[in-house]
């Protein structure tokens, strides 16, 4: 189990590097020293937050606004939570929750959740170890050498992070069309928020919550009825005293 | 940096750090019980799916030095994930593109 969590983590933690990386480049920018900037990447293991985090020590904003900064970008984790805890197995308790529940990002938690079976505490422990080192070292190779590299290569791995979101996202929108409208739903009520100058104030850890919550409502009203309509037709199929099964 | 400046920075460290783990934590830790709720349980489902198509479209326009150059980088990904490429290549080929738009 521990095995297969690590091979599993293994892409994981090569897209983290290359994030990470990034994320070093631009901290030393900011004039945070390398120990720094490893420490942030350490304690924190979340790429969004971290960028954000930066931006607020840089500007020397007050604690309150680095918490509610942090909370909004990060809230979508206490979603993520929730919907892994009703997915590992009954050995997966307390202080093993609370240890290995560093290890929640977008990513883990996608290919946790992508399995068929229950996710142990052996498998999930090997899944984060390789992106939490892909994630540290990557912070700590990007700020050694941040200052060498031309501004162009830097640009370019500016999208290595939405790049690995996406290849999480499509292959699994082409096994259920209702991940399609979940997606595109998503996409559609982010980018309002985005342009539209009326939501101006709506800052874009929010929108993300927003669109998120919206999306996936829509999503779950779906598959609800879908079910419905599935247990309707199932019952028909037997009187005719067939046996089909309900998930077509 | 100068020692104070480094305390000041171990308690920014600490309110982010805090932040960060609690909110993964503690809903983690609370929620024991399986849900039961079909439709609660079907919304956790596609959480993921949306929070990170949410924070792709449209950040990933503005994530390099030029928006034609992002584009090309989305396409790219979008393709290469569309016929299941893994992470590592989807990404890094996303970034070989953008590099490219941003040469000539």
């Amino acid at each position: 189990m521990l095995k297969r969590g690590i091979r599993d983590g293994i892409p994981i933690a090569l897209g983290y590097f290359s994030v990470s990386f990034s994320f070093g480049i631009l901290a030393v920018a900011n004039g945070f020293s390398v120990l720094e900037t490893l420490l942030i990447s350490i304690t924190n293991l979340t790429s969004a937050g971290q960028f954000a985090g930066i931006t607020v020590m840089a500007t020397m904003g007050s604690f309150i606004e680095m918490a509610v900064t942090q909370f909004v970008i990060n809230l979508r984790y206490s979603l993520m939570a929730i919907s892994l805890s009703q997915k590992v197995d009954s050995k997966f308790t307390g202080i093993y929750r609370a240890i290995l529940g560093v290890g929640i990002t977008d990513e883990i938690f996608a290919v946790a959740m992508g399995n068929r079976n229950e996710v142990s505490r052996r498998y999930f422990l090997g899944l984060m170890t390789l992106p939490y080192l892909g994630w540290s070292f990557g912070t700590l190779a990007g700020a050694v050498c941040g200052n060498v590299l031309p501004k162009i290569v830097c640009d370019s791995l500016g999208i290595a992070l939405y790049g690995m979101f996406i290849a999480i996202v499509v292959p699994d929108m082409k096994k259920d069309m209702k991940k399609v409208i979940v997606v595109f739903t998503a996409i559609a009520i982010s980018c309002i928020l985005y342009y539209i100058p009326l939501f101006k104030f709506v800052s874009s850890g929010f929108a993300v919550i927003i669109s998120a919550i919206a999306a996936s409502l829509v999503g779950a009203y779906l598959s609800v009825k879908d079910k419905k309509t599935q247990t309707d037709s199932h019952t028909k199929v037997q009187n005719l005293g067939e046996n089909i099964d309900g998930n077509i | 940096m100068e020692t104070y400046d480094f305390i000041l920075f171990l308690k920014y460290l600490a309110v982010m750090a805090g932040v960060t783990y609690l909110i993964r934590a503690l809903p983690f830790i609370v929620f024991r019980k399986k849900i039961e709720n079909a439709f609660i349980s079907a919304f956790l489902d596609y959480i993921p799916y949306a929070v990170l198509a949410a924070m792709t479209v449209p950040a990933i326009f503005y994530s390099t030095a030029s928006v034609p150059a992002s584009v090309a980088g989305f396409v790219v990904a979008v393709i290469l994930a569309y016929r299941e490429k893994s992470l590592i290549v989807t990404s890094l080929c996303a970034s070989a593109a953008v590099f490219i738009v941003l040469l000539f």
